[in-house]
């Protein structure tokens, strides 16, 4: 088992990238008068960005896909985390099957 | 999210109420990271390969787009671009959560941003939307998550082949469901849809026409542009509907 060198480089630079962008946002804030506008446009970070990560999955995928998303997101108001990932893994081979 | 309701003092009480807290998706991780490592495996890394990758990257996503496009030899340039791209959402979440990090000294902080994956941090935001988050409380949360990322796709690179398509058990649905659970945490009513609805269009608009992770950012964008623009109507707006608005955050 080893370590080719180039390999190394790539995965230090990833690390180095990753790092970069999770420090970047403390440094901004840092720099930055808090505002009323910007509070509230930052209070939006979290379901923004995590809408987005899944979006292409959820809604430009395939039908099946659309469908369990829209199931889960029921799920998700009522279940705890664990019940929500078995609904939506469920209902997405159900509807795969279904759907084809 | 966690059930517990009074505010535990000892650093052990809240460390241990933040790895209850991560437990369920530290569960959601296993099969993932498992995955992985035998895609990882599968394109020529060794373990050793995969293991350092999860240690110091540690973000799931860029992990699996940088597998995807790996190539032999691979390129450094691509690579650090490409972890760049999927994570230039990473400069939005931390403005979001400094602010919040009012108990960490500025080393504790900058920690605190190595572990700074999605499902840390929208746990940790929305605890910070009730109360005050420790140093103690936010180890507790990230080093079991951290711990099973690197276990699982090490373990996932040496058993590899064995596990098959993913999408056969709809494994691929996992994390999409994670994030859906997360999300239902934001939700404060109407305003929040209409963040949600502008994120979804701007990313599927992105995603169909641009090549690359820029979907992410530009939905983030779209997101984050309504909310501040839903504060001018707002202000124009009777005051009335506003209240009603804050009082709906009853899940």
């Amino acid at each position: 088992m080893s370590i080719d060198p180039t390999t190394l480089f790539a995965i230090l630079g990833m690390a180095t990238a990753t790092y970069l962008t999770r420090i970047a946002g403390f440094v901004l804030v840092s720099h930055v008068r808090m505002g009323k506008r910007i509070e509230t446009a930052l209070q939006a970070v979290p379901p923004a960005v995590l809408m987005s990560v899944i979006a292409p999955t959820a809604f430009a995928t395939g039908y099946a896909e659309a469908g369990a998303t829209v199931i889960t997101a029921a799920a998700a108001f009522r279940l705890p985390l664990l019940a929500v990932i078995a609904v939506g893994v469920g209902s997405l081979l159900v509807l795969r099957v279904v759907i084809g | 999210m966690s059930d517990e309701t009074h505010q535990t003092s000892t650093p052990f009480g809240q460390a241990t109420a933040g790895a209850v807290t991560i437990l369920p998706i530290v569960v959601a991780v296993l099969p993932i990271g498992l995955l992985f490592g035998a895609v990882a495996a599968q394109k020529g890394l060794s373990p050793l390969e995969v293991a350092l990758m999860s240690a110091t990257v540690f973000a799931g996503g860029s992990q699996f787009v940088a597998i995807d496009i790996w190539q032999d030899p691979v390129s450094i340039g691509v690579m650090t671009f490409s972890a760049l791209l999927v994570n230039i959402r990473h400069i939005l979440m931390g403005a979001s959560f400094a602010p919040k990090l009012k108990r960490f000294s500025r080393g504790q902080k900058y920690v605190a941003a190595f572990f700074l994956v999605d499902e840390i941090w929208a746990v940790a935001e929305r605890r910070a939307m009730d109360r005050t988050i420790t140093p103690a409380w936010y180890a507790g949360l990230a080093l079991p998550l951290y711990a099973a990322w690197l276990a699982s796709t090490t373990t996932g690179s040496i058993v590899g082949a064995a596990l098959g398509d993913p999408s056969r058990y709809g494994l691929d649905f996992v994390f999409p469901a994670v994030f859906i659970f997360l999300v239902a945490g934001f939700w404060k009513g109407p305003k929040t849809g209409a963040v949600l609805a502008a994120s979804t269009i701007a990313a599927v608009v992105t995603h169909t026409f641009v090549e690359g992770a820029w979907y992410i950012a530009a939905g983030a964008l779209a997101g984050v542009a309504t909310a501040a623009f839903a504060t001018d109507v707002e202000t124009l707006a009777p005051p009335a509907p506003e209240a009603a608005f804050d009082s709906g955050d009853t899940r």
